[in-house]
C-alpha cells in the first residue's frame, strides 16, 4: 500500500502542472463568486463557507478523471487487478494518494481564501478542520464514480451525474459546521458526523471500488 | 427449485405479459375508486382545505419513490452476486418508474407547499433534499446503464452504483424524525393508530395500492422489452 500512495506522489511530482490546475480551478471559483454575486462584505461572509465547501466539492470532482485513467490506458491497472496485494488497498492508497494531491492543498490555502472573504478569525480553524475531514470522503466516494466510469463513453459528465448526489452530505455537512460555529453554536456536532462518515468511507468505499475496477475491466 | 424456472429470461417472458396485463387493469381500477374517494367521499381537511386532496397522490408516490429504488437495489445485488440475466434487467426495468415517482412526490409536493407553507421550494428542508438527491441517483443510475455498451457490463456498474445509493433511503425515511424541519412527520404507521379520519386514509390506501400495481405493469412491460431488445 507504501508502495502505491508512493508512486501515484511521484507521477504527481512529474506532471506538477496538473496539481497546480486543480488548485488554481479551486481559487478562480471562490474568486467569481464575489464578482457574480456583488461586493458587499456582509452578504459574502455568510456565504464564504458555502462557496468555498462547493469549489472544493468541484475541484475534487475535476482531478477525479485522472485517478484510474491513465493506468487503465497502459495497462497498470490490469497488473494490479491480477497482482497478490488485495486491490480494496490499493484502490484505498489509490484514493490517499488522490487526496494527498488534490484535497490537501485546498485544506491549506482554504484560510487565505477565508481571510479574502473576511470571514471571522475564530472561523478559519473551523473551515480548515471541515475541510480536512470531508475532502478524504469525497476523494474516497469520488474513486467508486472514476472506477465506474473508466474507458465510458462522456466519462467526464457522467463521473458529475453520479458523484456530486453523493457528495451532498459532506458538503451539508462541512459547510453546516463552519456555519453553526460563525452562529456561535459550535461546530463539534457536524464535524464528528464528517468524522463517521469519513470511517464510514474509508471502511467501505476502497471495496465498492475494487468491485467497480473488475467490473470495469473485465 | 421451482423458485428459478422464472429466473431465465424465456420463461419470465409470457409470466410478464400476464402480469402487465393483470396489474394494469387492477391499477385502472383501483386508481379510479382511490380518485373517487379522495376527491368526492373524503371529508374537507379543517386546517389544509381542499389543497390537502393532493396526499392521495403524493403520499404514495413518495413511497414508490422509496420502495421501488429499494426493490431496484435488491435486484442490482442479486445480479452482482449470482450472476443472473434476469436480475439486471429488472432493476434497469423498475429505474424510469422509480424516477417518475421520485418526480411526482416532488411535483406534487411542490404544488401542496405553495398553498399551505407558502412556498414550492425550501432548500432548509431534509426530507425534500434527500428526495431530490433520490431522483438523481435514478438518473445518475439510467445515464451510466445508458452509456455503456455491452449490456451485461452495464447492469453490474449500474447494479454497484444503484447498491452505493442505497445508503440514501433510510436518510430519507427518517428526515423528518431526525432533523424536524418543515415537512410533517409521518401521519400513518404500522404502529399507532392513523392520525387522520378513516376515508382519508382507505382513500390514500387504495391509491397506493393503485401505484403498486401500476409500478409492476410497468415494470413487466418494460422488462419485456429489454428481453425482446437483447434478443434473450
Amino acid at each position: 500500500m507504501r508502495v502505491v500512495v508512493w508512486r501515484e506522489l511521484l507521477v504527481a511530482m512529474r506532471r506538477r502542472s496538473d496539481v497546480g490546475t486543480v488548485l488554481l480551478f479551486f481559487v478562480i471559483v471562490v474568486s467569481l463568486f464575489p464578482l457574480g454575486i456583488g461586493a458587499d462584505p456582509d452578504k459574502l461572509r455568510v456565504l464564504a463557507p458555502g462557496i468555498i465547501w462547493v469549489a472544493a466539492l468541484l475541484s475534487s470532482m475535476l482531478s477525479l478523471g485522472r485517478l484510474f485513467a491513465a493506468d487503465y490506458a497502459d495497462g497498470t491497472l490490469e497488473q494490479m487487478l491480477l497482482g497478490a496485494a488485495p486491490l480494496g488497498a490499493t484502490a484505498a492508497a489509490k484514493a490517499f494518494a488522490h487526496w494527498l494531491v488534490s484535497g490537501l492543498p485546498l485544506v491549506a490555502i482554504a484560510p487565505l481564501l477565508a481571510l479574502q472573504y473576511d470571514l471571522p478569525a475564530g472561523l478559519y480553524g473551523m473551515l480548515a478542520l471541515s475541510l480536512l475531514l470531508g475532502t478524504p470522503v469525497l476523494s474516497l466516494i469520488g474513486g467508486i464514480g472514476a472506477a465506474l466510469t473508466l474507458g465510458v463513453r462522456g466519462g467526464g459528465v457522467l463521473l458529475a451525474l453520479l458523484v456530486l448526489p453523493l457528495y451532498v452530505p459532506v458538503l451539508v455537512m462541512g459547510a453546516g459546521s463552519v456555519e453553526m460555529a460563525s452562529a456561535g453554536l459550535g461546530g463539534q456536532g457536524q464535524l464528528l458526523i464528517l468524522g463517521a462518515m469519513l470511517i464510514v468511507a474509508a471502511a467501505f468505499a476502497p471495496w465498492a471500488t475494487a468491485a467497480a475496477l473488475r467490473i470495469s475491466s473485465e | 427449485m421451482r423458485w428459478f424456472w422464472y429466473a431465465s429470461p424465456q420463461t419470465f417472458y409470457p409470466l410478464a405479459g400476464k402480469l402487465a396485463r393483470w396489474c394494469g387493469f387492477a391499477a385502472a381500477l383501483l386508481s379510479a375508486a382511490g380518485l373517487y374517494i379522495g376527491f368526492f367521499v373524503a371529508p374537507t381537511d379543517a386546517q389544509q382545505g381542499e389543497a390537502y386532496r393532493i396526499i392521495f397522490i403524493h403520499v404514495p408516490a413518495a413511497w414508490m419513490s422509496m420502495f421501488i429504488y429499494v426493490v431496484m437495489a435488491f435486484w442490482a445485488a442479486l445480479g452482482l452476486a449470482l450472476n443472473t440475466r434476469l436480475s439486471g434487467m429488472m432493476a434497469s426495468a423498475l429505474a424510469p418508474t422509480g424516477a417518475l415517482f421520485t418526480f411526482i412526490a416532488l411535483w406534487t409536493g411542490a404544488l401542496w407547499g405553495r398553498p399551505t407553507w407558502g412556498a414550492y421550494w425550501v432548500w432548509g428542508d431534509a426530507r425534500l433534499m434527500s428526495e431530490l438527491i433520490l431522483l438523481f441517483l435514478y438518473f445518475g443510475f439510467m445515464a451510466l446503464h445508458a452509456s455503456i455498451d455491452d449490456p451485461r457490463r452495464a447492469d453490474r456498474a449500474a447494479g454497484l452504483l444503484a447498491l452505493v445509493g442505497v445508503v440514501n433511503i433510510p436518510i430519507i425515511y427518517y428526515s423528518v424524525k431526525w432533523w424536524n424541519t418543515l415537512h410533517q412527520g409521518a401521519s400513518v404507521s404500522l404502529t399507532s393508530a392513523p392520525k387522520m379520519a378513516a376515508t382519508m386514509l382507505s382513500g390514500m390506501l387504495v391509491m397506493a395500492l393503485a401505484f403498486w400495481m401500476y409500478s409492476i405493469a410497468a415494470a413487466m412491460l418494460r422488462v419485456r422489452c429489454i428481453i425482446r431488445e437483447r434478443g434473450a
